[in-house]
């Protein structure tokens, strides 16, 4: 017959009994026995059986914990980076780095990487999961495991096992039915396939559904009623018309008087002599702020003062071009007297105030004073 | 379902008394005296540890009837062989009322609010005057005492008769009970904060505080029990086959209202340093003054970063040692939370600790003891009558 050929293929044997206090001893007395290759199974966890069973401490804990502390790590870095490093931004006049803030997304990622970290080292790593051709999948033992019975299986690769001998000891410890699970050639012979038509089917009917979920939600349902609630809003789009306002404009100005945050109220308005007089330029000519002047010079005054401040505009004639920068009378002006030309502007020249900060207009200065004296250069420079 | 005849566990109640609870009197008599002096001494500095301490103790007392309670309507089984430690425990709440009579008699210089001369200038304290005035504190706490000692003789008083009657039903009356006590438990106990706690910085106020004072509350009457179970466990007074497994439990839900305590405390702190309000900073930047700043700072530590490292490891929390030593730097820490809360009031620019101070805490831990000893005297320590003690010796993970 092919019993003999059955019982090369044999996975183990396994039985089912009828209540906790049952399986506990068979498990007890299984361990006992020595073998090593065996499992239980039952649809609720029964307390102390993992210890009858002498299983080993699950190093879940300590996986969860170092995947805890990573979150928290990540979390830190993520709040961290975003919030003070690359994108600062002032959130109710906080520091950059205000931990207290950072805290709740610090906790939601230590749980949240804890505990889905932890799912799926126990399901894909302990677990092995997914294993669709396991022998004891479909088999009449499991299906009585999944609903009321406990169900102990001992593996034939046991070094111990004798099959006679664990069949008389099920009944023994009385066991409600035994059966033999084999490997089905079919499993023994399974090789998964990758591209598996049906696979493949499933997974462009996947792309296609998500692509025309994607397209019909951000296309079309946010446009219907009643989805649409965030397209009509109270407010006023930037260049819109506003009918609040007597003069139409819904963008603002800012109330007169209103000085920037870092700014200073310019103190001689249309007093150019004040202003030489009485304005020091703050900044030293250290390589730092020249840097920054030339940056800024070429930016906002070389399309009309010209790269070296000669008055040789790049702007072909469109616009008149200004006199040059290193005449004996730019040269002999102080340092506040054009810092009042970019503040004011001056005949054609316009105010750049709005543009340049203090600080850059007072860099651009510093830039000046290098290029007349790269073209007025004395004795002393050059030794 | 068992017969009463089925629980027969081999208890044996003690004559004597256990001996951590020896030196229990000598202690309570110094602590009195103590805070006897202070109170001719410095009568206001005592109020105010007087405050203190009575928080304390009213979270053991009242945290215990919530665990009980909680016991009853969870259905738990392993804490049943506990039950009477946490019932012995709860007897602290009938000292409330002689602990708040020298408090209310020293009310004015505990509460700015009972100032006839302040309320006339502020307008804040003249709005909450319905609320905020002597007569109505006095009948609040009268209710809160009313209530709670109702319910701790329904409690004690089923479960006494029940270790002569065996009877099954009186557990299901205490569960009836417990669920009648719960929302009482969470209304008196919220108030009692916001009364004696909170009202100590009028203008102040977090809606969150009640449940930061319950975290902390539950915490204590934990501690409490476990330091006393695992105590008396090892002197013999309780049943046989304990098992760290018992014990588990305990560590566990220690561990789990450390965790509890720091979530409230830290989203109390985080919405007020948020929101950047004048009228709520104020109670935090208080306690930032001088030297109160490293008490704030070592809150984090002594109620948070510590426990939740004694407990952290599962071995841990079956480790009897482990865990007396955390349940009494829990209570210890509790107390220093309290201290926290209360005594940046007293004195603002720097923080106190003197022999008032001392003398108060003596007092406090004379009390649980003396009470402990008095109230354990006749009963058993064990609810023998129980139907679910068979089955909770048996309670294994």
């Amino acid at each position: 017959m092919e019993a003999n050929s059955l019982k090369s293929n044999l996975y183990g044997v396994s039985a089912i009994f009828s209540d906790t206090k049952k399986i506990a001893e068979i498990t007890h007395k299984v361990a006992e026995l020595g073998y090593k290759n065996y499992d239980v199974h039952s649809s609720f966890p029964i307390h102390n059986l993992p210890k009858k069973m002498k299983l080993k401490w699950s190093p879940l804990g300590y996986i969860a914990f170092v995947l805890g502390i990573s979150g928290a790590a990540f979390g830190l870095f993520l709040t961290w980076w975003t919030m003070s490093v690359d994108y600062p931004l002032i959130i109710g006049g906080k520091p950059w780095f205000s931990f207290p803030a950072f805290v709740p997304v610090l906790f939601e990622l230590t749980v949240l990487l804890a505990s889905v970290g932890t799912a799926i080292v126990m399901l894909f790593i302990i677990f092995k999961f997914p294993n669709p051709k396991h022998p004891l999948h479909d088999t009449e033992y499991m299906k009585r495991v999944s609903v009321d019975g406990f169900g102990i299986v001992i593996e034939a690769k046991d070094e111990k096992f004798d099959y006679e001998k664990i069949r008389s000891l099920f009944s023994e410890f009385g066991a409600e039915k035994i059966f033999d699970i084999y490997y089905s050639p079919e499993e023994l012979n399974y090789k998964p396939k990758v591209f598996e038509p049906k696979f493949i089917v499933f997974l462009i009917f996947l792309v296609v559904l998500t692509a025309f979920i994607g397209y019909f939600v951000n296309n079309k349902l946010f446009y219907m009623p009643p989805f649409d609630f965030m397209l009509y809003q109270f407010r006023v789009n930037p260049q819109e018309e506003s009918t609040l306002f007597a003069d139409g404009f819904a963008m603002r100005p800012p109330v007169k008087g209103t000085v920037a945050r870092g700014q200073s109220f310019y103190q001689f308005k249309g007093q150019p002599e004040e202003a030489a007089a009485n304005l020091i330029n703050p900044l030293l000519p250290t390589e730092q702020t020249l840097a920054l002047g030339q940056k800024k010079f070429n930016t906002f005054c070389s399309p009309c003062h010209g790269w070296r401040g000669e008055g040789d505009s790049r702007l072909n004639q469109q616009f008149p071009n200004p006199p040059s920068l290193h005449t004996d009378k730019v040269r002999n002006w102080t340092d506040g007297r054009i810092y009042h030309i970019i503040t004011e502007g001056q005949n054609i020249m316009p105010s750049y105030a709005s543009q340049l900060s203090e600080e850059e207009r007072w860099a651009i200065i510093l830039y000046i004073r290098a290029l007349q004296r790269s073209l007025n250069a004395k004795l002393e420079d050059v030794q | 379902m068992t017969t009463s005849s089925d629980n027969a566990v081999n208890y044996v109640r003690k004559t004597q008394n256990p001996k951590f609870l020896t030196l229990s009197l000598p202690i309570f008599a110094i602590g009195l005296l103590g805070l006897v002096a202070g109170f001719i001494v410095n009568p206001t500095q005592a109020s105010f540890n007087l405050v203190v301490i009575m928080a304390w103790l009213l979270s053991i007392g009242v945290g215990s009837m919530f665990f009980i309670g909680i016991e009853y309507l969870s259905g738990a089984v392993w804490s049943v062989p506990f039950r009477r430690i946490a019932e012995i425990n709860s007897s602290l709440i009938l000292i409330m009322p002689i602990l708040a009579i020298p408090i209310i008699l020293n009310i004015h210089s505990l509460y700015h609010w009972t100032h006839q001369d302040v309320l006339a200038t502020d307008e804040i304290l003249q709005r909450k005057s319905p609320y905020l005035n002597e007569t109505f504190f006095i009948i609040r706490n009268i209710i809160y005492y009313a209530v709670w000692v109702i319910f701790y003789f329904l409690l004690t008083y089923f479960s006494n008769k029940q270790d002569l009657t065996k009877d099954q039903q009186l557990t299901r009356r205490n569960t009836v009970v417990s669920a009648i006590f719960m929302p009482f438990f969470a209304l008196t106990l919220t108030f009692f904060a916001i009364d004696w706690l909170m009202s100590l910085e009028p203008h102040w106020y977090s809606t969150i505080f009640g449940v930061y004072y319950f975290s902390g509350t539950v915490l204590a009457a934990i501690s409490a029990f476990t330091y006393i179970s695992i105590k008396l466990n090892e002197e013999g007074y309780l049943v046989d086959n304990l098992k760290p497994d018992h014990f588990y439990s305990m560590g566990a839900l220690l561990f789990a209202f450390t965790n509890f305590w720091a979530y409230i405390a830290f989203s109390q702190f985080m919405l007020i340093w948020y929101a950047n309000l004048p009228e709520e900073t104020f109670w935090f930047i208080n306690r930032g003054v001088g030297s109160w700043l490293y008490m704030s700072i070592g809150i984090i530590f002594v109620k948070f970063i510590v426990p939740y490292i004694l407990l952290l490891p599962q071995p841990a929390k079956m480790n009897p040692s482990r865990l007396k030593f955390a349940s009494l730097w829990i209570l210890f820490a509790h107390y220093y939370d309290l201290f926290w809360i209360v005594m940046p009031t007293f004195s603002k620019e720097r923080l106190i600790f003197g022999w008032i101070e001392i003398a108060s805490v003596v007092f406090a831990v004379g009390t649980i003891m003396a009470i402990f000893l008095l109230f354990s005297k006749n009963r058993n320590l064990v609810p023998i009558g129980d139907p679910k003690l068979k089955r909770s010796l048996e309670f294994h993970l």
